[in-house]
């Protein structure tokens, strides 16, 4: 039920996850922030079991910031995601855990980028990606929409698009989301775009 | 008395010192010598090769300088034995980091590595520390080119210009008055043959291996000099070296002409 969403336009990379916290067919809150801001530039949204991800997440992100204080230089995105994947894919023949991630960064030089991470440990460098039954109905929005040099306006309204089908379409009800953008001044968040009435 | 604190390598001496480990240092000084040199497009290091006999095999590769990754290189000062230990280890460590972030690893936090295994020798009980001194050449996305020297103790440092071995002040204050930063790669090429060319008895390109580590095309070129291409070079710098003695000379003769001139 968990609902990631990420995208890469001209200079920024958006990540947004729903804010439900939900076992079973019982909802405990709706402020759970499931998109974890690893460094100055990189956000990680998870979307699985809520233990899993919240512990996989906290891990990679005190390691990185482990291996900044150590060698005085910060991961970038390409070796985050490499980083990431690695342990995903040590856990799966382990205990694995059962976590999908969308990690949005930017980097000086190389811009901003998205990898699309499974529990499998399959790792892509993509334009979009989604996590979840959601992606079943956004998709197809991000297919059409998602353009090479998107500006952070048209970012988010595509973002937005999606969000707004998902309360339309989507038997699960996903009232509240995250959406957090990182760019050359580091992660801010974004207030909850306004939806038309469905 | 010292000698009671030089058996262990662990054990300071009431001064505060470890002789083991700056025996170790010091050995190495009588080494041959080796010059590093940063350009402004590369990386430049030389050292000097021990003569041998005729009737040894010519190795198939440079015994002298080792390239660790596509991006790091090291000229060795020292015992080769306890080199390869070091260069395994660091070749090993490069590797390892280029599995676990898919990105060739910051120059630094290799010689960080090769270094603290240094150190652990100097430290742990029952051994000796490596008798070796390195230099290490590198780029990386974060500082460009890089050049480190580290020895027996774990100490290591950054450099511009620098020289290990036999006679590395003479060759120390040669590159302290003739380095500048814009130099190129071939201007310091020419400048390590000429450090060489002071700190050696007989210099050919027979007991000489000249390497440069440079960026072409967004890919690392490691070149190891060609025989012939270090004789020509040589022959140059020493052909400029005689040139430049002969004008000193001259001048020295001149002024020594004038001052005895003048009183009459």
């Amino acid at each position: 039920m968990e609902t990631t969403i990420g995208l890469v336009g001209k200079g920024f990379a958006i990540v947004a996850a729903d804010r439900s916290a939900a076992r079973s067919i019982v909802v405990f809150k709706q402020d759970e922030d499931k998109v974890l801001v690893l460094d100055k530039f990189k956000l990680l949204g998870s979307a699985g079991v809520a233990a899993d991800s919240v512990a996989f997440t906290e891990y990679v992100q005190k390691n990185m910031a482990l291996y900044e204080i150590n060698s005085g230089l910060a991961l970038s995105t390409r070796a985050a995601s490499n980083f990431i994947r690695g342990e995903l894919a040590t856990a799966l023949r382990r205990g694995p855990y059962q976590t999908n991630l969308l990690l949005g960064g930017y980097d000086a030089g190389d811009g901003a980028s998205l990898y699309y991470i499974d529990y499998l440990a399959s790792c892509n460098k993509v334009n979009f990606g989604c996590h979840g039954y959601a992606s079943n109905f956004v998709l197809s929005i991000l297919d059409r929409e998602w353009k090479d040099g998107l500006t952070e306006e048209e970012g988010i309204e595509i973002i937005r698009k999606c969000i707004a089908e998902l309360q339309v379409r989507f038997l699960v009800s996903l009232p509240k989301f995250t959406i957090k953008i990182v760019d050359h001044n580091g992660t801010r968040d974004l207030p909850q775009p306004v939806l038309a009435a469905a | 008395m010292a000698r009671r604190y030089d058996r262990n390598v662990t054990t300071f001496s009431p001064e505060g010192r470890l002789h083991q480990v700056e025996y170790a240092v010091e050995a190495i000084n009588n080494a041959g010598t080796a010059v590093g040199i940063l350009a402004v497009d590369g990386v430049v290091m030389a050292g000097e090769k021990q003569k041998v006999t005729k009737l040894l095999e010519a190795p198939k590769s440079s015994e002298k300088i080792y390239k660790l990754d596509s991006h790091v290189a090291t000229v060795v000062a020292g015992l080769t034995s306890d080199a390869n230990i070091l260069i395994n280890e660091a070749r090993l460590a490069a590797q390892r980091y280029l599995y676990q972030y898919g990105e060739p690893i910051p120059v630094e936090q290799l010689v960080e590595r090769v270094c603290n295994h240094k150190q652990l020798y100097t430290q742990y009980g029952g051994q000796r520390p490596f008798g070796v001194k390195f230099l290490f050449a590198g780029h990386d996305k974060h500082f460009g080119y890089q050049l480190y020297l580290s020895d027996p103790s774990g100490n290591y440092s950054g450099w511009k210009a620098t020289c290990m071995g036999q006679n590395s002040n003479a060759g120390q204050s040669l590159l302290k008055n003739e380095y500048e930063e814009t130099m190129t790669t071939d201007a310091c090429v020419k400048l390590a043959l000429k450090v060489l060319h002071k700190t050696m008895e007989s210099l050919t390109a027979d007991n000489l291996d000249l390497f440069s580590l440079k960026l072409v095309d967004g890919k690392m070129v490691h070149t190891v000099y060609a025989h012939d291409t270090v004789a020509d070079l040589l022959a140059v710098v020493k052909e400029e070296q005689e040139a430049a003695d002969r004008a000193a000379e001259a001048k020295a003769a001149q002024t020594l002409q004038s001052t005895t001139t003048t009183p009459a």
